[in-house]
């Protein structure tokens, strides 16, 4: 919380995607019901996911494609490193992709001697800057214009560009103009899917830039990576998504390019990759099936949660740790990675209810969190101090005349030791939580104190 | 048998459940066969009279520029006035569409027209549309031997074709045209695009810049409608409804 950039960037949320969103909602009166179709959509996917998977297989293959099945994240970096060496590729441009952030395909690619390019903007940025995705819709969003400026002035003067631009306008002109030549350079683009169809056997990206289209149609050969959730029925059940997915993430009525794709380029096509493969991933999702998790599944990482949650707006993106932050990640961060890594995520939760009530989904992230926090303890994954911190608060707890006291010494001790500045930088017990954020002092009264007070006010 | 047995054994292990029996998994391919519509907002079941106006006011508020001509003899004077008014090259490139040749383009000589996909030099490209989809401002393009999705993307201006028959009013519609056109497997062609406004960025401290990797200008000349029977497709948007 030092960071004032971090700040700034914060600070822009506050009045960024979550009033877009508001605003693009109350413009279409259906959007509650549309929810409800969307959650119905989902729920039947989920419970015959072996047969939608199965059809969309059948429908690449007739389509000239080719899908391969990875049940872990090493699985699938090695499946597309092998189909990069096929098409004897020395650059992939990639777009956008939390598929690819979630198996670490970039560091994988480079160690391998296959260059990746990120296309997306936001992504090319954190790719300059040597940093994980901060937010899933605008991974740069934590990087202030200035620092953008610097990252280009560094990276593009071996492109002969060497004036420091400081307009966004510019900075996004000399990306696009950088870009173009490896477009056309490279030999395998990587796209991700929000949704995969069934019935044909296509693949869906929403996207604004343009570059995920440049970066399947350019090189000759595409390779989308998609987790298994992502199936659709139908086209039609695709346009109910569609119409939740863009007023949810940036408020737009509908994202610049939505792009259907089937197969390769066919027999006289002027354009399109000649080969066409589908990644498909699971790496534990189905081990989410029948469980309290399966709930999240139905996600379509909009970031709607992200936007309007006061955790992510307080400590940013990189706070969480692993590649889905914001009120989703804390729901399932701890299957990805462990609950031994992540339990503090859900832990840290107000459970304020707000990303339930933008989740476009329904998904029950304050109750899954939940979850975890029980999980943790019950499996004794907290640490031993605040298990037992636990225990003794519940004892104490469960006598109110001596909970009143006790808070009332603690929270003016930590008020007394915070100082003026009222938050911590550090504190003993807490490293874990000060390393990327501040913890806030209390400001000397409990609250049953207060409580009280205001009862007998309004009373008054 | 499919590659993704280990994956669907996991699939059924999660559900505590085995395999379909054929009669569930008749319910599912009858879904997937019947491909109804789910709800479709009001705003999209717009009478047709009103089409165009909403598509035309909500495609212009993501930058979308449009002009209107009376006639296909109108739209290469249309289209140089568009170029002159930005300082743009007469030079542009074109889908390599029959669908296009009846537009006069000899009528303006000033006009360099090249066919066929996009390269690194174009700066302007023209495409017909497939249809246009009221309710968001969206062109539907697609791609097949005439029409290559690089026009859609490479050139820094993008200029489009409409007849102003073609416009529909939500995305199923525009899928049902697609379905009824080719009746036979597969009615997908390689790419559907749907286009709403020129290509776009918030990357940069959420500011929005329009011109990222895709058109910086999208431009839409409409075709104003004709009597109705003379339109093929607007039959066959009849048929639909």
């Amino acid at each position: 919380m030092q960071d004032a950039t971090l700040r700034g960037a914060l600070k822009r949320m506050e009045t960024g995607f979550g009033a877009s969103r508001a605003a693009a909602v109350a413009r279409l009166p259906e959007f509650d019901e549309l929810r409800d179709r969307a959650v119905e959509i989902r729920n039947h996917v989920l419970a015959n996911l072996d047969f939608y998977l199965e059809r969309f297989e059948r429908e690449v293959i007739a389509q000239g494609g080719q899908v391969h099945w990875c049940a872990t994240a090493r699985e699938a970096r090695e499946t597309i490193l092998s189909l990069c060496r096929k098409a004897g590729a020395k650059t992939a441009t990639k777009g956008k992709s939390m598929v690819a952030e979630e198996i670490a395909l970039n560091p994988f690619l480079e160690a391998n001697g296959i260059q990746p390019i990120e296309t997306d903007l936001g992504e090319y940025v954190i790719q300059l800057a040597e940093q994980p995705p901060s937010h899933i819709i605008v991974p740069a969003v934590h990087l202030s214009k200035e620092q953008i400026a610097d990252l280009f002035a560094e990276h593009h003067a071996q492109y002969g560009k060497t004036e420091r631009l400081t307009e966004a306008q510019a900075l996004v002109a000399e990306a696009r103009e950088i870009m173009r030549q490896k477009y056309l350079d490279a030999d395998v683009g990587i796209t991700g899917a929000n949704f995969l169809i069934a019935e044909t056997g296509t693949t869906i990206i929403a996207t604004n830039e343009g570059n995920g289209d440049l970066t399947q149609m350019l090189p000759k050969m595409h390779i989308v990576i998609a987790s298994i959730e992502k199936v659709l029925p139908t086209l039609e059940d695709a346009c109910t998504l569609l119409r939740l997915l863009a007023r949810s993430a940036t408020g737009q009525e509908f994202t610049c390019y939505t792009t259907f794709s089937t197969g390769p380029k066919r027999p006289d096509d002027l354009d399109g990759p000649d080969e066409f493969h589908v990644v498909l991933l699971d790496n534990g999702r189905s081990a989410m099936l029948g469980t309290e998790l399966q709930d999240a599944l139905r996600c379509i990482r909009c970031g709607a949660c992200l936007n309007d949650c006061p955790v992510y707006r307080s400590v940013g993106g990189h706070a969480y740790g692993w590649v889905y932050p914001g009120p989703i990640g804390a729901a399932i961060d701890p299957h990805f990675i462990g609950l031994e890594e992540a339990y503090d995520l859900p832990a840290a939760s107000s459970f304020c209810g707000k990303c339930e009530s933008v989740c476009p989904l329904r998904i029950p992230l304050p109750g899954i969190m939940r979850y975890w926090r029980e999980q943790a303890f019950e499996r004794k994954i907290a640490p031993a101090p605040q298990r037992a911190g636990i225990r003794l608060w519940a004892w104490v707890a469960r006598r109110p005349a001596l909970y009143r006291i006790g808070s009332r010494i603690a929270v003016a001790m930590l008020a007394k030791l915070a100082g003026r500045k009222g938050r911590f930088a550090r504190l003993p017990l807490a490293g874990g939580w000060t390393a990327a954020r501040d913890l806030p002092a209390p400001e000397g009264r409990t609250f049953a104190d207060r409580w009280r007070t205001e009862t007998r006010r309004r009373a008054s | 048998m499919s590659g993704g047995e280990h994956v669907f054994a996991r699939i059924r292990a999660g559900l505590g459940r085995g395999p379909l029996e054929p009669e569930a998994v008749a319910k599912l391919e009858a879904r997937i066969a019947a491909h109804a519509p789910n709800l479709i907002p009001a705003r999209a079941r717009v009478p047709e009279d009103e089409r165009l106006a909403l598509f035309q006011r909500m495609a212009e508020e993501v930058g979308t520029t449009f002009a209107h001509v009376p006639s296909f003899d109108d739209v290469p004077a249309a289209l140089l006035a568009y170029l002159t008014a930005r300082g743009l090259p007469a030079r542009l490139r074109m889908s390599p569409d029959p669908w296009l040749d009846r537009i006069p383009w000899s009528s303006q000589p000033a006009l360099a027209i090249a066919r066929g996909r996009a390269g690194p030099g174009d700066l302007v490209s023209l495409t017909p549309c497939f249809a246009a989809v009221a309710e968001t401002g969206t062109l539907v393009l697609v791609s097949n031997g005439a029409r290559p999705a690089t026009l859609n993307f490479m050139p820094d201006n993008h200029v489009v074709v409409l007849e102003a028959c073609d416009v529909l009013g939500a995305y199923e519609d525009a899928f049902a045209k697609l379905r009824a056109l080719h009746p036979d497997v597969p009615f997908m062609p390689r790419t559907v695009n749907f286009v709403t406004g020129p290509s776009r960025t918030a990357d940069i401290e959420l500011t929005i810049v329009r011109g990222a990797h895709g058109p910086r200008r999208l431009h839409v000349i409409v075709r104003q409608a004709r009597a109705r029977s003379e339109s093929a497709e607007y039959r066959l948007d009849r048929v639909q409804a």
